[in-house]
């Protein structure tokens, strides 16, 4: 069967995360973002919606069963919102979803429940190295297997919330594999950086450069470890369905703005130059909407070929959310280079989408 | 219902049994009937009218109706996604030949989107029975392409004889010889012809004709000589005081405020655009699928997964083909779902075929360009799949009025607001 419809409980979800998104996160983003700081409460308030809590199985404290179509629907809908605001609320899952899908009965029992059961915490995950080569899986940050332990050298940087992290997951090279470790709190040898990163763009949320020099950490799924290609797909998707969301936001924004805006008598929307900008813009997220949903599909149901749908609905979604978020600010010309529409603001997070894989996890 | 990719069981047992048919009786004869121009593939022509009849299609491409088994669970309807898979696959094997499968095609679809129910009796019939049969829609004019507000063409009632006298000049019509001029192994078809019976009416004064094979009058001026689809004839078709029943008119015959006579045409294209999408898609597919076999063949592998900065130039090339195709071909797939279940689907249609317009352009643009001289040789079909794509982004609206459609969509304007 083809269907192209989310189902009640996916709708439910949507609607309540869209309210969140729109009436919580986006007012909040400009200053968020100027201040660099996120309101506690409103990341708490975006954790109440349950997200993280309602893919996890009640056996381990949580009250569903994850789908990764249920979080690209989700993802997309909260950023829209504000990326910065969606990753902040979503960052406890870059690390409770890779335990859950490969994390050992120990490692689930001794997370999972007081993860999900608590306000939210910082838990988070470290992928992303500092190189114009970065690649998730020919990773330079390493592992050596030590006794029943792993010892971890290298760097990582832009892993959100790592100053006050709980526990977070290192990604590194074993023996030319990519794997995730669990590093806890004040490891020997873990350096965690004074001061914040500073990006383009996603300046509100707390990011930070990470250093392992001979930390000792536990190997998710212990010995036989897991399959990475699953969690990376995960990411993927996540970054591909956060794309959707930004170039959407783009969009009903320019959007309004066109239609709102008067030049040679006429709304510019009445031009065809701008109505065809946006009848492209609107095709396009579509498409890669779509994407998405049929790469979160195969990997809900273990297709064979669904990690190279996610691999294709990243690429092609951060195509299409740079594209489409130029255009957003081209439609409000010198107005969408001021800061005091989000335009601009949606054009350097859309820039962010080539490299953004390992900020989010469905 | 839930978000689901799953391929129905009829549609993938379809697809296997049409690439075979793709594969030994189309593709084989490609060239020979693209080097040939207006000359007839019969084999083609009398294989899949048997096939289709034996197969209880009702004659022709058309979306099926389906009859549950008594007792039987009730399943949504498929009709219009197993249609679209049809086409994609047929015109996988070669477009033109898929133009020219027997059957309603067009003029059909005006019947039954605009007709009665004893039109549809009368007019709709024949194309079950045993010799191939064709209709056509004949639209656009020398002047009204796209303008469609432009046409000419004028219907007027003779009260005497209550009979329509319809005088024009019709261009670009797709199958028009075939369903006009009798042909020994052809049935009986007709045209169907647009016309005002009131010029002053604008678009409410249009209404569609079915024009019988044969009918007085009638002459086709010529047949086109095209850049591709070369298989399929595009005829140009002159009516002189054509004379054609009282009740061949579809829709009501006068013309009042609302009337729905314009809006017929325009359903039409609401239900046609997703199956033209579906034909460029398949045209593209199979672009992408010779190119990868020739870039194989000659050492070239594409290594998905890695990021884009570590890509070659033709990784990149291939890798962006199969993201833009596989996602044009999810949007056909949503519009023609959005048919069978009834949902209003003006949007998705011409979303999805301004998408397909632009991907099947490029695909096989692009396949011709990486393959250097062999793309540009007539040994291979490269550049044949090139002639023949570029169709997609013209004919059921050009992909700059489907753009305009979508923009009026998305903003809430009438065609006045945006012109």
């Amino acid at each position: 069967m083809y269907s192209f419809e989310p189902n009640e409980e996916q709708q439910m979800l949507i609607d309540a995360v869209g309210k969140y998104a729109e009436n919580d996160l986006r007012p909040a983003a400009h200053d968020a973002e100027e201040s660099r700081e996120l309101p506690k409460k409103l990341v708490s308030k975006g954790w109440e919606l349950g997200l993280l809590q309602a893919s996890i199985p009640e056996s381990y404290g949580g009250f569903g069963d994850r789908s990764a179509v249920t979080g690209a629907l989700a993802v997309e809908e909260m950023a829209f919102g504000d990326l910065a605001g969606a990753l902040a609320v979503m960052t406890p899952s870059l690390f409770a979803t890779p335990i859950l899908l490969g994390g050992t009965e120990e490692q689930k029992q001794e997370y999972l429940p007081k993860i999900i059961e608590g306000n939210w915490s910082p838990y988070t995950a470290a992928l992303i190295e500092y190189s114009f080569d970065f690649d998730a899986n020919a990773l330079k940050t390493t592992a050596k297997l030590n006794g029943n332990d792993y010892i971890l050298n290298g760097e990582k940087v832009f892993v959100p919330y790592a100053k006050d992290a709980e526990a977070m997951i290192v990604y590194a090279d074993l023996d030319g594999v990519t794997q995730g470790f669990i590093v806890t709190k004040n490891s020997a040898g873990l350096q965690i950086s004074e001061e914040r990163e500073k990006l383009m763009g996603l300046n509100a949320l707390p990011m930070y450069r990470v250093k392992l020099e001979n930390v000792t950490a536990s190997r998710l799924g212990g010995a036989s470890g897991h399959n990475f290609e699953l969690l990376l797909a995960s990411m993927r998707i996540a970054s591909a369905s956060a794309a959707v969301g930004v170039a959407k936001a783009s969009f009903e924004y320019a959007k309004q703005y066109a239609k709102e805006r008067d030049a040679f008598g006429v709304k510019i929307a009445q031009k065809q130059a701008i109505a065809f900008f946006l009848a492209e813009m609107a095709t396009e997220i579509e498409a890669m909407r779509l994407l998405v949903w049929e790469a979160a599909w195969k990997l809900d149901n273990q297709k064979e070929d669904a990690s190279n749908t996610a691999y294709l609905a990243y690429t092609g979604a951060a195509d299409m959310a740079l594209m489409v978020t130029d255009r957003g600010v081209q439609i409000l010309g010198g107005h969408g280079y001021i800061r005091e529409h989000p335009v601009e603001l949606f054009l350097r997070n859309g820039r962010g989408f080539a490299m953004l894989v390992g900020l989010a996890i469905v | 219902m839930s978000i689901e990719f799953e391929t129905p069981k009829p549609i993938a047992q379809m697809q296997t049994m049409l690439q075979s048919v793709a594969e030994n009786m189309m593709r084989t004869a490609s060239r020979e009937f693209d080097e040939n121009e207006h000359a007839i593939p019969w084999n083609y022509v009398e294989f899949m009218h048997t096939a289709m009849r034996a197969m209880g299609g009702g004659g022709g491409l058309a979306p099926a109706e389906e009859k549950p088994k008594e007792g039987a669970e009730k399943r949504p309807p498929i009709g219009y996604q197993k249609l679209a898979a049809q086409i994609e696959m047929l015109s996988w094997g070669d477009v033109g030949f898929y133009l020219i499968t027997p059957g309603g095609g067009l003029g059909a679809a005006a019947v039954q989107s605009a007709g009665s129910a004893e039109q549809k009796a009368k007019f709709l019939a024949r194309f079950n029975e045993e010799k191939p049969t064709y209709a056509a829609m004949c639209m656009t004019e020398p002047g009204a392409g796209s303008d469609t507000s432009a046409i000419r063409t004028r219907a007027v009632l003779d009260e005497a004889t209550k009979e329509w006298i319809i005088n024009g000049e019709k261009i670009f019509v797709t199958g028009g010889d075939k369903s006009f001029t009798e042909y020994e192994k052809l049935g009986k078809g007709f045209i169907v012809v647009w016309a005002s019976i009131d010029p002053t009416a604008g678009r409410s004064g249009m209404r569609a004709f079915v024009v019988e094979s044969g009918t007085k009058g009638v002459t086709i001026a010529k047949l086109e000589h095209k850049l591709g689809i070369r298989a399929s004839d595009t005829a140009a078709i002159s009516l002189v005081d054509v004379r054609v029943p009282y009740e061949n008119v579809l829709g009501s015959p006068t013309v009042e405020k609302n009337t729905t006579g314009f809006k017929g045409a325009m359903a039409t294209f609401d239900a046609t655009r997703p199956l033209v999408a579906a034909s460029g898609i398949g045209v593209a597919r199979a672009a992408l699928e010779f190119l990868k076999e020739k870039l194989t063949e000659n050492g070239v592998e594409i290594r998905y997964g890695l990021p884009r900065n570590k890509l070659t130039s033709i990784e990149r090339e291939v890798i962006d083909m199969e993201i833009q195709l596989r996602s044009a071909w999810l949007m056909v797939l949503k519009a023609v779902w959005m048919a069978d279940n009834k949902k209003p689907n003006a949007l998705e249609s011409s979303m999805c075929k301004v998408k397909a317009g632009d991907v099947t352009t490029r695909i096989t643009q692009k396949a011709v360009e990486i393959m250097g001289p062999l793309g540009y040789s007539r040994e291979f079909l490269f550049e044949k799949w090139f002639r023949d794509a570029k169709i997609t982004d013209i004919y059921e609206g050009t992909g700059q009025i489907n753009r305009l459609v979508v923009a009026r969509q998305i903003l809430g304007y009438t065609g006045a607001e945006l012109r």
